[in-house]
């Protein structure tokens, strides 16, 4: 991990917990669909970005949900800020298209200039990116790879990485671990040359340290089964799962033992009408009905939620817990999750 | 018009569209719509009707789409269960369903095959009715079409092909393509008069409405004639800038792509150069098959922010191709259970109990019915945008229930309020 070094040197200024991801320089963000990946995705970046790191933040799904969130227009093919992290970071988001890529990539490796026109002409890079439309994931992850390993002139005579980061708002769980695999796919097709080379230092990098992948999730059953499903197929294929973070979570309202009695269905309904009355409010018998029902239905999730949250324990991986936001996520929202995560420690 | 369904006007919104069918960006409308001012009773939409759908004969075909997360496998599955409860021939086809869900159909393993649902009760004396439910196998499925346009031992050749066992079992896409394959299939058997179909959980889930144009341009084209010729062995043809054309271009899939993977893929294409013309009759037959009157597309998506951002561009979508649409299903809604009280007058209550200190049980639930009332809210504003912007689509709500789906029950009750959706008024 040679980054390490620097990581530690730049852990001093964090303000909150030690981060728990020091070395690693790409972070793969999944989770079931509806989850809100995205939003943890570049909650997750602005969080690393603090301090003073340049991060981007890449988008492959083609929703344009960054540009969403960070409130600004409909994002080009392009690495650009969209957002300034407290102390100084910066965040730069890049939704990743398949074709651009393709056609860049032949110009960088192949220097293809004028056979890559050429190849699109004759409707090879349609065929690529969508006729076969698997090579979409190769060059999604290719694109990733590159901008983790670009560097520059640090003006001191050496180099240095363009991005001290990459997050990835990546597929959602049930495709994550063939997506992160396509290229051991690849390796498998091309016995030989530029390609097989590539393709390995590709799986290099995804299976190293320098690589966590983390996995979003509700407490509902579907999430969580889907979370604990892809910790088993990522473990298997070698890959590096990173932390889990229970999204939208939100405490309990009920104190203890009155949630167990809300449970039971047991609340005390003559009391209900006597509060309402003292309150001031109407207490017709609809709404008393309506309230006990409510005050059920909370406990009874809020039961369901512990069971899913030992059921996370169990798969044995660092946990993080983001509030629900009330008034859904905007920007001033995203940096309120971006330091949650900062003081749980989620970040590099 | 005929059929069951609203049959919607694609309506001449097609400019911006390229001729390939590029998806448009975005659906511009959802965002450019600003809230609309809330109960306003006269924009209510139209209430899909799903159970007069159901029991039409005339419909053959029921497509879910929508993004992940928003139920609509459990839609799909609880759809197909109320077919087949009033007398249908059913069969569901799922993509990847919840373990416990697949369970309850009695689906235990992929096997690509339909299997008979026990437990299906037929209603209030109708007969004849039952269910088959299968999951989807890619791979097996690529295999079968294989089978049935090539001889015994050109199938053989393809299925040993390096680049064919990657296309049919690990890259994403296929699945897409294969879903509609097998819907293709499971219709022309003639065995089931309803065949109900879920879809894959993302955007490219509507790519198979490209395929035959996708299909088409690729075979019409140059590209595959290069990919045909012969390998060559260099890779420095390139770089003669007179040597222009078709050999430069060879010689740069070559270097990109190694000699031996060449040679694969040129295997696999002249493998299945004699089927790809049946590849594209196939694509064409089930996009007519998807366009016709006796399908209908139902959209689902849950009261959120993004699932109905997506079930716009869904909407949008299946408008440009003209397919017929039946409606949204708008899963997982949360009624507000006692509008007299509004969500200012129950915090306002709360805080005069706890200024007291009295009866803090109460007060706890009038805090949570302030939350409740919100949220209620919220989503109504939601579902009322959506509604501005596609005011001829019917909804059908559907509450969110308290604990998941997972047996033959919890499916009825998903099916009955979808039913029931169709009677209530709105909100």
């Amino acid at each position: 991990m040679p980054p390490a070094a620097a990581a530690s040197s730049r852990r001093s200024r964090a303000a909150h917990a030690e981060p728990h991801w020091p070395g690693v320089r790409l972070h793969v963000v999944t989770g079931k669909g509806g989850t809100g990946k995205t939003t943890v995705a570049a909650a997750l970046a602005v969080a690393i970005a603090t301090g003073g790191r340049r991060v981007l933040l890449c988008e492959v799904e083609g929703r344009q949900g960054i540009a969403r969130l960070f409130d600004v227009p409909p994002l080009p093919y392009e690495e650009r800020t969209v957002a300034v992290a407290p102390d100084g970071g910066e965040v730069f988001a890049l939704p990743v298209d398949a074709e651009q890529a393709l056609l860049e990539y032949l110009e960088l490796f192949y220097k293809l200039g004028r056979a890559g026109k050429a190849l699109r002409k004759l409707g090879a890079v349609d065929f690529a990116t969508t006729v076969a439309p698997g090579l979409r994931d190769v060059l999604l992850t290719g694109k990733a790879y590159e901008a983790v390993r670009r560097r520059r002139k640090d003006g001191a005579g050496g180099e240095r990485a363009v991005y001290d980061a990459v997050v990835l708002d990546a597929p959602p769980t049930g495709r994550i671990t063939r997506f992160l695999g396509v290229h051991a796919e690849v390796a498998g097709l091309a016995k030989v040359g530029p390609i097989r080379g590539q393709a390995d230092s590709i799986m290099d990098l995804l299976r190293s340290p320098q690589t966590a992948v983390h996995l979003v999730t509700l407490l509902e059953e579907m999430p969580v089964q889907e979370t604990c499903d892809a910790v088993e197929e990522l473990t298997a294929a070698g890959l590096p799962v990173g932390g889990i973070v229970v999204n939208m979570t939100r405490p309990p309202l009920l104190p203890g033992p009155t949630l167990e009695a809300a449970a039971r269905g047991a609340l005390d309904r003559e009391d209900v009408v006597a509060g309402l009355v003292a309150s001031g409010a109407r207490a017709e018998p609809h709404v008393v009905d309506a309230l006990l029902a409510e005050g059920r239905a909370h406990a009874e999730r809020v039961a369901l939620e512990q069971a899913e949250r030992a059921t996370l324990e169990t798969i044995g991986h660092r946990t993080y817990e983001l509030p629900v936001l009330a008034d859904g996520v905007d920007l001033g929202g995203l940096y309120a999750l971006a330091a949650a995560l900062r003081e749980q420690g989620a970040c590099s | 018009m005929t059929g069951p369904f609203t049959v919607r006007d694609g309506g001449a919104d097609d400019a911006g569209t390229g001729v390939d069918g590029t998806p448009a960006p975005d659906s511009a409308p959802f965002d450019a719509v600003p809230d609309p001012p809330p109960a306003a009773p006269d924009d209510a939409p139209a209430l899909l009707d799903l159970d007069t759908a159901l029991a039409e004969p005339a419909t053959r075909i029921l497509v879910c789409c929508g993004s992940g997360g928003v139920g609509k496998t459990t839609t799909a599955a609880a759809l197909a269960l109320r077919a087949a409860e009033q007398g249908r021939r059913v069969v569901v086809l799922t993509i990847d369903p919840a373990r416990r869900l697949a369970q309850s159909l009695g689906l235990r393993e992929l096997d690509n095959t339909p299997r008979r649902v026990d437990g299906v009760r037929p209603a209030g004396g109708r007969d004849g009715g039952a269910l088959d439910a299968m999951m989807l196998d890619m791979k097996r499925t690529f295999d079968e079409v294989v089978l049935a346009h090539a001889s015994r031992e050109r199938a053989e050749q393809i299925f040993a092909n390096p680049f064919y066992q990657s296309l049919s079992s690990s890259f994403a896409g296929t699945q897409e393509y294969m879903a509609m394959e097998k819907l293709g299939q499971l219709v022309g058997t003639g065995r089931w008069d309803l065949v109900v179909v879920d879809t894959p959980p993302s955007r490219s889930a509507l790519d198979f409405l490209d395929a035959p144009g996708r299909l088409g341009s690729f075979l019409d084209g140059r590209f595959l004639r290069v990919l045909t010729a012969p390998a060559k062995a260099g890779g420095k043809v390139y770089l003669k800038a007179f040597n222009a054309g078709l050999s430069m271009v060879t010689g740069a899939v070559t270097k990109v792509l190694g000699a031996s993977l060449l040679r694969d893929v040129q295997g696999f294409v002249s493998a299945m150069d004699t089927m790809f013309g049946g590849f594209r009759e196939r694509a064409e037959a089930t996009y007519r098959l998807l366009a016709a009157p006796g399908t209908a597309f139902v959209v689902v998506a849950a009261p959120e922010r993004d699932a109905l951002r997506e079930a716009s561009y869904f909407v949008d979508r299946l408008e440009r191709d003209r397919m017929p649409l039946a409606g949204l299903v708008l899963n997982r809604v949360h009624p507000d259970p006692a509008p007299e009280l509004s969500a200012e007058r129950s915090l306002a209550a709360a805080e005069v109990l706890q200024e007291s200190g009295a009866h803090p049980v109460t007060a706890a639930l009038l805090r949570l019915h302030a939350d409740r009332v919100r949220l209620s809210e919220r989503e109504r504003r939601l579902a009322a945008r959506f509604t501005a912007a596609h005011p001829d689509v019917p909804v059908a709500r559907v509450p969110a229930q308290p604990v998941d789906v997972h047996d033959l029950d919890g499916l009825r009750t998903i099916g009955a309020a979808l039913a029931a959706a169709s009677g209530a008024a709105p909100g």
